[in-house]
């Protein structure tokens, strides 16, 4: 069984970094993962998205083209890929930054606003954590203990400051949805 | 110990390049691969006798490559289908003055500067030789990053042991993408033969024979010769060298041939297939020259027929109808351009090759 995610939003959010904290905390649980961005002649502010993909066997195709979870931080991506969620999948937008999309019966929908939870926490930076947060909620595939590993891991002690911050804006997104 | 690392492809090829001893890098930057040349600008600064140069050109970077390895150095240098067009001179030159370097392509769409998404399209450039006249190089292709590590190491070994350029050929999927890697604790083959052919100056307070680097023999007669040496090389290439992965291939009616990223695709296509209750199975060759032309053969007695999956209109697929020689059916499911197949269309390939045989 592979479990695709698709992450997606404005260059500069952080977007392949929540599928890289995702991607990590998989590995170290010992799982099979692949991370693959979007890439091309990007810019900031420009569409970003990555795509990851979680199994117990060796992965197939990273290509993610039937995510069980979208994460859309923005609206352009919302309404690009809404369409892509698998049935009975899952689809979580920043609601700080677009409205609620179309509803698709067949698929659970959930707003999370992002920016707003994160300005609260400490810093409107750490939208792409809260949006971490609530995907590591509703969808469980690693462990809180291992994202949070990760994230000590990823910043290290450069960035060490950062960790209460971030930490908060996990937690802030878990409790969103 | 070692442990599980996240990282891109390109990266991985870097990192396990310096594990192997690679201390020379030269090239020149295009997407998708300028993470090799940024890992190596970092990694190699901070050895001491190293060299990383952004040369002013790919022909230049080629031509650093030709003069590391004339003086005996583990060298490489990296690009993407244009950038390994203006360098195929200089791979002619280094195959004629048999010198051991390793060239990574990681490719995209073409012809001409073409897109920069992923793409196989450079298959007949790596495994025909590239440049002029009569040579081959190894070409090595990996489908993971994991593999993209472990054959890094493996063209510095098969250069210098065979004293030839080794090409590995990924794509802008295997060089982006990011896995997990376990970097192989690296051990230098104690077999390889000692560079003794190399220009590495007088030594101090002895004498040595003169190391004469060149690929210009005016006499055709001694050309020929040397020609003749460089194939009975690589009449050993191709007895000892060929890598090959199969999978599900054992009870298959329909073998798909795949290679690098087209690969991954074709694995999830078969498990699709094989949910259906469709016989398909796997052979990903490994090395596209020298090409793995005796287990397809094999798989001839029971298959029904041939599928090659590339991202490319159809290169390998001579390869596997010239290994197949008319015993079986082949057929083609090729994107182009830098699009990658998508896996519903590999398994609609599938379901249309039984449909139709």
């Amino acid at each position: 069984m592979e479990s695709q995610i698709l992450i997606a939003g404005f260059g500069g959010q952080g977007v392949l970094l929540i599928g890289q904290a995702l991607a990590r905390a998989a590995m170290l649980e010992g799982k099979e993962v692949s991370w693959i961005p979007s890439y091309g002649p990007e810019v900031r502010g420009g569409e970003a998205n990555c795509g990851v993909v979680i199994a117990e066997e060796s992965i197939g195709s990273p290509l993610v083209t039937e995510p069980v979870l979208l994460a859309a931080m923005n609206a352009p991506s919302l309404q690009k890929y809404a369409s892509w969620v698998a049935q009975g999948g899952i689809l979580l937008y920043n609601a700080s930054l677009a409205d609620a999309p179309d509803v698709r019966k067949d698929i659970r929908v959930h707003a999370v606003p992002c920016n707003a939870i994160a300005e609260n926490a400490g810093s409107v930076r750490s939208a792409n954590m809260v949006m971490l947060g609530a995907i590591i909620k509703l969808l469980p595939l690693v462990s809180v203990g291992s994202v949070m590993t990760t994230l000590h891991a990823m910043m290290g002690p450069d960035k060490a400051d950062l960790i209460a911050v971030n930490r908060a804006a996990v937690e802030k997104g878990m409790a969103a949805v | 110990m070692a442990e599980k690392m996240l990282m891109k492809g390109n990266e991985a090829i870097a990192e396990a390049a310096v594990q192997a001893g690679c201390r020379f890098f030269f090239g020149y930057p295009i997407t998708p691969q300028n993470q090799i040349p940024e890992y190596m600008s970092k990694r190699l600064h901070d050895i001491q006798g190293a060299c990383f140069l952004q040369a002013e050109s790919e022909i230049a970077a080629i031509n650093m490559v030709y003069g590391a390895a004339g003086a005996g150095a583990r060298v490489m240098t990296s690009s993407s289908g244009p950038g390994i067009s203006l360098k195929q001179e200089g791979i002619s030159y280094l195959a004629g003055a048999e010198l051991p370097c390793v060239i990574v392509n990681i490719s995209r769409g073409g012809p001409g500067l073409g897109s920069i998404q992923p793409s196989q399209s450079d298959y007949y450039q790596s495994t025909r030789g590239g440049g002029h006249g009569d040579y081959r190089t190894p070409v090595l292709a990996p489908s993971s990053v994991q593999e993209a590590a472990e054959l890094t190491q493996l063209a510095f070994d098969m250069a210098d042991r065979y004293r030839n350029p080794v090409m590995l050929l990924g794509d802008g999927l295997i060089g982006q993408m990011m896995e997990p890697v376990l970097m192989p604790d690296y051990r230098l083959p104690a077999d390889l033969p000692q560079k003794d052919w190399a220009a590495v100056g007088k030594p101090a307070g002895g004498s040595a024979p003169r190391a004469v680097i060149n690929s210009l023999y005016l006499d055709s007669a001694l050309l020929e010769k040397h020609v003749n040496g460089i194939y009975e090389k690589y009449a050993v290439i191709q007895r000892d060298e060929v890598r090959y992965q199969a999978e599900w291939t054992e009870d298959a009616d329909y073998i798909l041939v795949a290679y690098g990223a087209a690969a991954r695709i074709a694995r999830s296509a078969i498990r699709r297939a094989r949910a259906m209750g469709i016989h398909a199975g796997l052979l990903r060759p490994i090395t596209l020259w020298p090409f793995p032309a005796d287990a397809l053969r094999e798989l001839a007695a029971r298959a029904k027929a041939f599928l090659s999956v590339e991202m490319s209109m159809g290169q390998m697929i001579d390869d596997v109808r010239l290994a197949l020689d008319g015993l079986k059916p082949v057929f083609l499911c090729g994107r182009a351009g830098g699009m990658v197949p998508s896996v519903q269309e590999v398994t609609d390939a599938i379901v249309k090759l039984k449909e139709g045989v």
